[in-house]
C-alpha cells in the first residue's frame, strides 16, 4: 500500500485552509453591490392571515425591497417540493399538499417564513421587519400527532383529509400474524424517538447574485447537493432556465441532511436578487435555524416480537406514527417509509416482519431526513425489542441475538422487509465486540460501581442499515422521484497534474483527500498533484451530491470507473509512443510497459503527448487525457456493526456517566482509516446526544421550547470518554471499491445501545433522551412498585 | 441588536454621570448576559455604560478576616486567584464552574449579582458565606441584597464598588448544572464561618437565591451530611422547566446540600 | 460615528463603527477576517473565539469598542510564515476537523488553555471545551490534537 494510496490515513488536503481561518463559506463570500435579507418568521404556529401590510416598512431607511406571497405568485416562483412519491395501503399516492415559499394565507408552524426585507444592512432589514404589520386569526395549533389524527382536529391542509400524510405498509401481514398465533412468548415495547434539532454549526446561509447583461442567476448556497438544488429550482420554482442558473455550494459547515433541500428562504434570495437586480445576501442567526430547518426522527411506535420457547424470533410486527411537520420536503416521505421499514428484520432470520406507518402532518416545522434518516429509528424499534425480549426470556442478550443472526454464509439474504442484504458477518462482529469492552468482566465493574452506590449498565446493539443511495432502479421502483447515479470526471492536465471533477459534495467528509488517494491509487500520480473540484454547476458536469452515505460507495465507485477509462485510453496513447500493440501492454502504477520489455511511458508522459502531439493517430484515438464516468451500483450497500454503551447512573440525581463506548463496524473496505474512525466518533456523538441530551420540545400551542442552545442540549466534549471504534470488514461485493459507506453508521447504532445501556443500569424502561429528572423519576417508580 | 452610544469611563463619577445623563442608560460589567439580551432585540438602552475601563472596580485583596473582591473582576481572576483559593476555596471553584473559559475571561462578579439571574452562580456564594457588597452609595448585606428574581436593593443610580467575603471555617459549593445553559439547576453553597452556618441555594427559587432555615439549624450543631437527613424544602415555590420540575428540584436540593456540606468536610 | 483603534494580528487597525457593533462583525466586515465565524446567537458555540489581550474571549459576546486599543488575535495570525502553529498541525494530524466551521474557535480556545496549563489532561481539555461545541467529530480527536500538541510545544 503506497503511502497515500487506498488504505492509508493520509492527512487532509482541505485542513490547511480551514485551520488558517482562509476556509469559504457562504457568509464569507461578498458580492459588490450586495444587499441583505431578512425573513419575518411567524410567531404563532397556525393562523389564518388576513392581511400583510408592508407599506411603514417599504419606507424604512435603507430598505430595497419587502416581498410576500403575492409577489412570488405574481412571478409564478413555487415553494419546496416533495422528491419521493409513497404508495399508501389503498394504492394511492402520498398526500403532498402545496406549499409556497413564503407563506400565504395561512401558517402552518412557528417559525413560517411570512416576509423578506431587503435593505442595504442587515440592520436596516431587521428594523424593517418589525415594522411590517401581519393581521394574523390565531388558531389552535396541534402539534401531536395522535391529537392531529383525531376527527376534531383542525386541518392544516384543505387537501389532506385528517391530516394523514400517508397510510403504508411493509412486509406479509397474514404471515406475521400466523408466527404471532404460534409464538412462545410476545414481547411488547412502546416507544417514543425524540425528534432532533440538526444544529450543523454552520447556519443555512445563501447568496443570490444576478447578471442582467447575460441574464444568468447564481446561488452561493449552504447545500450538500448543488446540481439537485439547480435543477430543483428550475424545475419547480420557476428560478431556471437551468443553462442560466449556477449554484454554488463553496465550503459548508456540516449538513447531516439538513442541508439536502431546497428551502423556501433560499428560493426567496435567489428571486430577490433578479427581482431588485442586484445581490442579496442571507444568513440564518441560530434562532432562526432552530425554527426553520428540517427536524429529524419524532417517531411513535409500538412494537412486539414473537418468539419461540428457545428464543428463535418468528415474527415481528411494528405500528409507527411519524411526524411530518407542517408540510412535505424532498425525503419526508421516504424517510419513514423505505429508510425505516426495510431496515426493521435488523441482523436477525426473523421469517415472518410487517410493518405499517402512519405519516401525520402538525403544527411544527417540517422532519426530514437526518444523520441515518429511517435507519436509526429503525434500529431502535428491533434492538430495544430484541433487549427486552432478552430481559423477559432470562437470556443472556448476546446468546439471544448470536441464536437469531442471519449466518455468515446465507448472503446475499433477501430480507422480508424488500431489501436484499449483500454481505455481513455479525458473529464476529459480536465476537470482537465482546472483548473489547470485556463483556465477561462486567459483572464485576457493576460490583465495584454498586460499592461506590452507583448503578452500572451495559447495553448492546446489534445494527444494519442500507445506504448508498443508489441504486437508481431500485429508488425509481420504490418511488424516488429522480435516478441516483454519481458522476465523476478525470481530466488529466498536459503537465501530468490531474483534476478530478465530482458530483459529490464534501461537507466535512474529506472528499479532496479520500477521492485523490483512489486517483493517486489506480492513476500513479502523486497524490499531491491530484487535485479535487466539487461544489459548483459551472464547473462540474453533473452529480446527485452528498447523502445516505452515498460518496464513497457511489461517488467513490464513479471515480474508481473513471479512472479505469483513462487507463484504456492511455493504453491507445502509449502503444502508439511505444509503437507496440495494445493488448501487448501491461499497466501498473501509472507505468505502461510493453510485456517482457523494459519499454516504458508513464502516464504523464502519456497525457503530455495525448494533449500537444505532433504525431499523433487521430484516426485510431481522440486527443486530450480526460473521461467521464457515471456509477449506479446494482443494489445498497450494508454496513452492518455491533456496538456496546457502559453506563453508571447516579441514584441520587438521575446522571448518567457515560463509562464506555465502543463500536466494531464492517463498513466494507476502508479508503481512510482516520477519516472512517473520525465519521463514527461523530456518529456516536450524535447518538449519544439524542439518547441522553437532546430533545426538540413543542408546547401545545406550537412554540418551539427548545429554540436555543440555552435549551437545547448539544452534546460538549467533557460529555463523552474515549471511545474506541475498530472493523471488521466484509467487502461490498456490488461496487468496485468495496466500500460500504460510514458517514451515518455511528448514529444509527449508538442511541440504542445506549439507551441499552440505561435501562439495564436502572432495571425498567425509559424513553430517549434519558435526562437526569426522568431517570431518576424511573427510579422513583421502580422503587415504589417494589415496595 | 438596537444601537447605543457607547461609553467607557474611566472611573465610578464618570460612569454616573454617563449613566444619569442618559434618558435609558445600562450599566454593563462582562457584557455576557447584557449583549446577548441586546442580540435578541430583548432591551433597548440608549446609553450602555461600560464599566470595564475602571480601575477602582478591579483586584482581589486579603484582608485577613475577609477577601475584598472588586466588582470589575473576572470569574477568570477569582477562580485562579492564590488568596481566594487558599482561604475560601468554595469561591473560587464555584467561579471556575460559571459559563466558559471565555464567558470567565469576560464576565464579572459584579456584573453577576447586579442581574441576579436566578440560575446564577454567584448570589449562592454571597449569601452562603455571609458576604457584604459595598457600592458607591453603601453596605449592603447579602441578606437584604437579592430581592427577587432579577431583582436587588441596588437603586438606578447605584453601582457595585466591591464585595467583602467573610473567610469561613469550611464551605463547598455543589451545582448540578443544566445540560444544555450549564447555568445551575440547582446549587447549593454550604457553610460555617463569621456569619454562622449558612445554606443558600441558587437555581431552584422562583423568587431567586434563598437560604434554608432547617438546613442550617439542623447544621448548627453538626455540621455534617448526616444532620440532614430527613429535611427537604417545600417544591411549591420552586421553579419548573423542561429540564427540571418543581419537585425534582426540591429532591436536587437536598442531595446537593449534601454533597456540599461534605465537600465542606 | 465612533472610530475603534486596536491592534489585530501585530497590525494596528482603525475603524468607524456603531456602538452595537460587535467584535466579531468589525473583524469579519470591516477587516475580512472571516476566518473568526458566528454559529450562535447565544454565547455557547464557540466558533468566534478569539484573543483580547492575550485571553480567549467569544467575539460574538464582545462590542468593538470594548477592544479599543487591544491586542487581538485571530486563527489568521496563528501561522507564522506560512507554517502551521503546533496547535494547528496537531489538528491536522490527529484529524481534529471536519467541516472546519468551529475550527478556528477551538484552535483559539485551545491556544488559551495551553498557555495556562501546559500539560493539560484528558478531562481538563474536555472540561476546558466547554464553550466550544462541534457537530462532526464527537470532539475525540479534537482532544486528541490538543494534548498532542501541548506535548509538541513543552519541547
Amino acid at each position: 500500500m503506497a503511502e497515500s494510496g487506498i488504505g492509508a490515513s493520509v492527512r487532509r488536503k482541505e485542513d490547511n485552509r480551514f485551520l488558517t481561518g482562509k476556509g469559504r463559506y457562504t457568509d464569507d463570500i461578498n458580492r459588490h453591490g450586495q444587499a441583505y435579507a431578512y425573513f419575518l418568521l411567524s410567531p404563532h404556529a397556525r393562523a389564518k392571515i388576513n392581511g400583510i401590510d408592508t407599506s411603514a416598512a417599504k419606507q424604512a431607511p435603507g430598505v430595497v425591497g419587502v416581498f410576500t406571497a403575492a409577489d412570488l405568485a405574481a412571478d409564478g416562483v413555487g415553494g419546496p417540493i416533495c422528491g419521493w412519491v409513497v404508495t399508501q395501503k389503498n394504492g394511492e399516492p402520498h398526500k403532498s399538499p402545496a406549499v409556497s415559499a413564503l407563506a400565504s394565507d395561512r401558517i402552518n408552524f412557528a417559525g413560517e417564513q411570512v416576509a423578506v426585507v431587503v435593505a442595504e444592512t442587515l440592520t436596516q432589514a431587521k428594523d424593517a421587519a418589525e415594522l411590517i404589520e401581519v393581521d394574523y386569526d390565531v388558531q389552535q395549533a396541534v402539534t401531536k400527532m395522535k391529537d392531529s389524527l383525531s376527527s376534531s382536529a383542525p386541518q392544516l391542509h384543505d387537501d389532506v383529509p385528517g391530516n394523514l400524510c400517508f397510510d403504508w405498509e411493509i412486509g406479509d401481514k397474514a404471515a406475521t400474524d400466523a408466527a404471532f398465533a404460534n409464538a412462545h412468548h410476545v414481547t411488547k415495547i412502546d416507544i417514543l424517538n425524540n425528534r432532533l434539532i440538526p444544529n450543523a454549526m454552520e447556519t443555512r446561509a445563501a447568496i443570490g447574485d444576478y447578471d442582467s447583461g447575460t441574464e444568468t442567476m447564481t446561488l452561493y448556497t449552504t447545500s450538500q447537493n448543488p446540481h439537485v438544488a439547480r435543477l430543483v429550482l428550475a424545475a419547480f420554482m420557476g428560478l431556471g432556465p437551468e443553462n442560466k442558473l449556477r449554484v454554488v455550494a463553496p465550503d459548508v459547515g456540516g449538513g447531516f441532511g439538513s442541508k439536502i433541500y431546497v428551502y423556501r428562504d433560499e428560493i426567496v434570495t435567489l428571486w430577490a436578487a433578479k427581482k431588485l437586480d442586484r445581490p442579496v445576501k442571507w444568513v440564518a442567526d441560530r434562532s432562526a435555524a432552530f425554527l426553520t430547518d428540517a427536524h429529524g426522527r419524532d417517531h411513535d411506535t409500538h412494537a412486539e416480537l414473537a418468539v419461540d420457547k428457545d428464543g428463535t424470533f418468528l415474527g415481528l410486527r411494528v405500528s409507527t406514527l411519524a411526524n411530518v411537520g407542517a408540510h412535505n420536503q424532498i425525503f419526508s416521505t421516504a424517510t419513514p417509509s423505505y429508510l425505516y421499514g426495510c431496515l426493521l428484520a435488523g441482523q436477525y432470520k426473523t421469517p415472518a416482519v410487517y410493518g405499517e406507518v402512519k405519516t401525520v402532518f402538525t403544527n411544527t416545522a417540517p422532519v426530514d431526513a437526518y444523520r441515518g434518516a429511517g435507519r436509526p429509528e429503525a434500529t431502535f424499534v428491533v434492538e430495544r425489542l430484541v433487549d427486552k425480549t432478552a430481559r423477559e426470556l432470562g437470556m443472556d442478550a448476546t446468546d439471544l441475538r448470536r441464536k437469531n443472526f442471519i449466518p455468515k454464509d446465507q448472503f446475499p439474504y433477501q430480507s422480508p422487509c424488500l431489501v436484499q442484504y449483500d454481505s455481513g458477518d455479525f458473529n464476529l462482529l459480536l465476537d470482537r465486540a465482546k472483548e473489547v469492552i470485556d463483556y465477561d468482566g462486567f459483572a464485576a465493574r457493576r460490583q465495584e460501581s454498586a460499592a461506590r452506590g452507583k448503578l452500572r449498565g451495559l447495553g448492546l446493539s446489534c445494527w444494519i442499515e442500507a445506504c448508498g443511495l443508489a441504486p437508481s432502479a431500485v429508488v425509481g421502483a420504490l418511488g424516488g422521484g429522480v435516478g441516483q447515479w454519481e458522476s465523476a470526471n478525470i481530466k488529466f492536465n498536459p503537465t501530468g497534474s490531474v483534476t478530478v471533477f465530482t458530483g459529490s459534495h464534501s461537507h466535512g467528509q474529506g472528499h479532496e483527500t479520500v477521492y485523490a488517494q483512489i486517483v493517486s491509487d489506480q492513476l500513479g500520480v502523486p497524490f499531491d498533484s491530484v487535485e479535487v473540484v466539487h461544489g459548483d454547476t459551472a464547473v462540474v458536469p453533473f452529480g446527485m451530491g452528498t447523502y445516505g452515505s452515498r460518496s464513497g460507495p457511489v461517488g467513490g465507485g464513479a471515480i474508481y470507473k473513471a479512472a479505469q477509462k483513462i487507463i484504456e485510453k492511455g493504453r491507445k496513447v502509449a502503444a502508439h509512443l511505444l509503437e507496440a500493440s495494445a493488448e501487448d501492454l501491461e499497466y501498473a502504477d501509472g507505468t505502461y510497459t510493453v510485456a517482457g520489455t523494459d519499454r516504458t511511458k508513464t502516464l504523464a508522459e502519456v497525457a503530455f503527448a495525448a494533449y500537444v502531439p505532433h504525431n499523433y493517430p487521430l484516426d485510431e484515438v481522440e486527443p486530450g487525457l480526460d473521461e467521464t464516468a457515471f456509477f449506479d451500483p446494482a443494489n445498497f450497500t450494508f454496513p452492518s456493526g455491533a456496538y456496546f454503551a457502559e453506563v453508571e447512573v447516579d441514584p441520587d440525581t438521575g446522571h448518567v456517566t457515560i463509562m464506555n463506548m465502543i463500536g466494531i463496524d464492517d463498513v466494507g473496505t476502508v479508503m481512510n482509516p482516520m477519516i472512517v474512525h473520525g465519521q463514527l466518533h461523530g456518529g456516536f456523538a450524535q447518538g449519544i446526544g439524542q439518547a441522553l441530551y437532546e430533545q426538540c420540545v413543542y408546547d401545545e400551542n406550537g412554540q418551539l421550547i427548545t429554540g436555543s442552545l440555552m435549551d437545547y442540549c448539544m452534546p460538549r466534549a467533557d460529555n463523552f470518554p474515549m471511545f474506541t471504534t475498530e472493523e471488521t470488514n466484509q467487502p461490498c461485493p456490488h461496487n468496485p471499491l468495496g466500500v460500504k459507506g460510514c458517514g451515518e453508521a455511528g448514529a444509527i447504532g449508538s442511541p440504542v445501545a445506549m439507551l441499552n445501556a440505561v435501562v439495564d443500569a436502572i432495571g425498567t424502561d425509559i424513553d430517549m433522551p434519558a435526562t437526569p429528572e426522568k431517570v431518576w423519576r424511573a427510579l422513583q417508580s421502580r422503587a415504589q412498585a417494589a415496595e | 441588536m438596537y444601537d447605543f452610544n457607547y461609553h467607557r469611563p474611566k472611573s465610578i463619577d464618570e460612569a454616573l454621570s454617563a449613566l444619569t445623563s442618559a434618558s435609558d442608560g445600562k450599566l454593563m460589567g462582562g457584557g455576557q448576559t447584557l449583549l446577548p439580551t441586546l442580540k435578541m432585540r430583548l432591551a433597548s438602552p440608549s446609553d450602555v455604560v461600560d464599566l470595564g475601563a475602571i480601575s477602582d472596580l478591579k483586584g482581589i485583596s486579603d484582608q485577613g478576616g475577609a477577601i475584598v473582591i472588586g466588582a470589575g473582576t473576572t470569574h477568570a481572576e477569582v477562580a485562579s486567584n492564590a488568596a481566594v483559593k487558599s482561604k475560601i476555596p468554595a469561591l473560587a471553584a464555584l467561579a471556575d464552574g460559571i459559563g466558559d473559559p471565555q464567558v470567565r475571561n469576560r464576565g464579572t462578579l459584579g456584573g453577576s449579582i447586579a442581574n441576579n439571574d436566578p440560575a446564577a452562580d454567584y448570589p449562592a456564594a454571597l449569601l452562603g458565606l455571609g458576604a457584604s457588597v459595598k457600592t458607591n452609595k453603601r453596605d449592603i448585606a447579602a441578606d437584604d441584597f437579592f430581592t427577587g428574581m432579577f431583582e436587588t436593593a441596588l437603586a438606578d443610580d447605584e453601582i457595585v464598588v466591591s464585595v467583602s467575603f467573610p473567610v469561613p471555617e469550611k464551605a463547598s459549593y455543589a451545582k448540578f448544572p443544566n445540560p444544555a445553559s450549564r447555568y445551575a439547576v440547582v446549587g447549593v453553597l454550604a457553610s460555617k464561618g463569621p456569619a454562622g452556618v449558612r445554606v443558600a441555594v441558587t437555581g431552584a427559587g422562583q423568587g431567586g437565591v434563598f437560604r434554608v432555615a432547617a438546613m442550617e439549624s439542623a447544621l448548627d450543631g453538626n455540621f455534617s451530611a448526616e444532620a440532614l437527613a430527613g429535611i427537604s424544602v417545600p417544591s411549591g415555590d420552586l421553579n419548573a422547566d423542561i429540564h427540571a420540575s418543581a419537585e425534582y428540584r426540591a429532591h436536587l436540593v437536598g442531595v446537593m446540600a449534601k454533597r456540599a456540606v461534605e465537600a465542606a468536610g | 460615528m465612533p472610530s475603534v483603534s486596536m491592534t489585530v494580528n501585530g497590525k494596528a487597525v482603525t475603524g468607524e463603527v456603531e456602538g452595537r457593533t460587535l467584535l466579531v462583525e468589525f473583524l469579519r466586515q470591516n477587516l475580512n477576517l472571516t476566518g473568526t465565524h458566528v454559529g450562535c446567537d447565544t454565547s455557547q458555540c464557540g466558533a468566534c473565539v478569539v484573543h483580547v489581550n492575550g485571553k480567549s474571549v467569544k467575539s460574538c459576546t464582545t462590542l468593538a469598542l470594548q477592544a479599543e486599543g487591544a491586542e487581538v488575535s485571530t486563527i489568521e495570525g496563528m501561522a507564522t510564515n506560512g507554517d502551521l502553529h503546533p496547535i494547528q498541525a496537531a489538528f491536522k494530524e490527529h484529524h481534529g476537523l471536519q467541516c472546519g466551521f468551529c475550527t478556528p474557535g477551538m484552535v483559539m480556545s485551545a491556544a488559551d488553555l495551553l498557555q495556562q496549563n501546559q500539560d493539560p489532561s484528558e478531562t481538563e481539555v474536555r472540561e476546558w471545551l466547554e464553550g466550544n461545541i462541534c457537530r462532526c467529530t464527537g470532539y475525540q480527536n479534537i482532544v486528541k490534537a490538543i494534548q498532542a500538541a501541548s506535548q509538541e510545544m513543552k519541547g
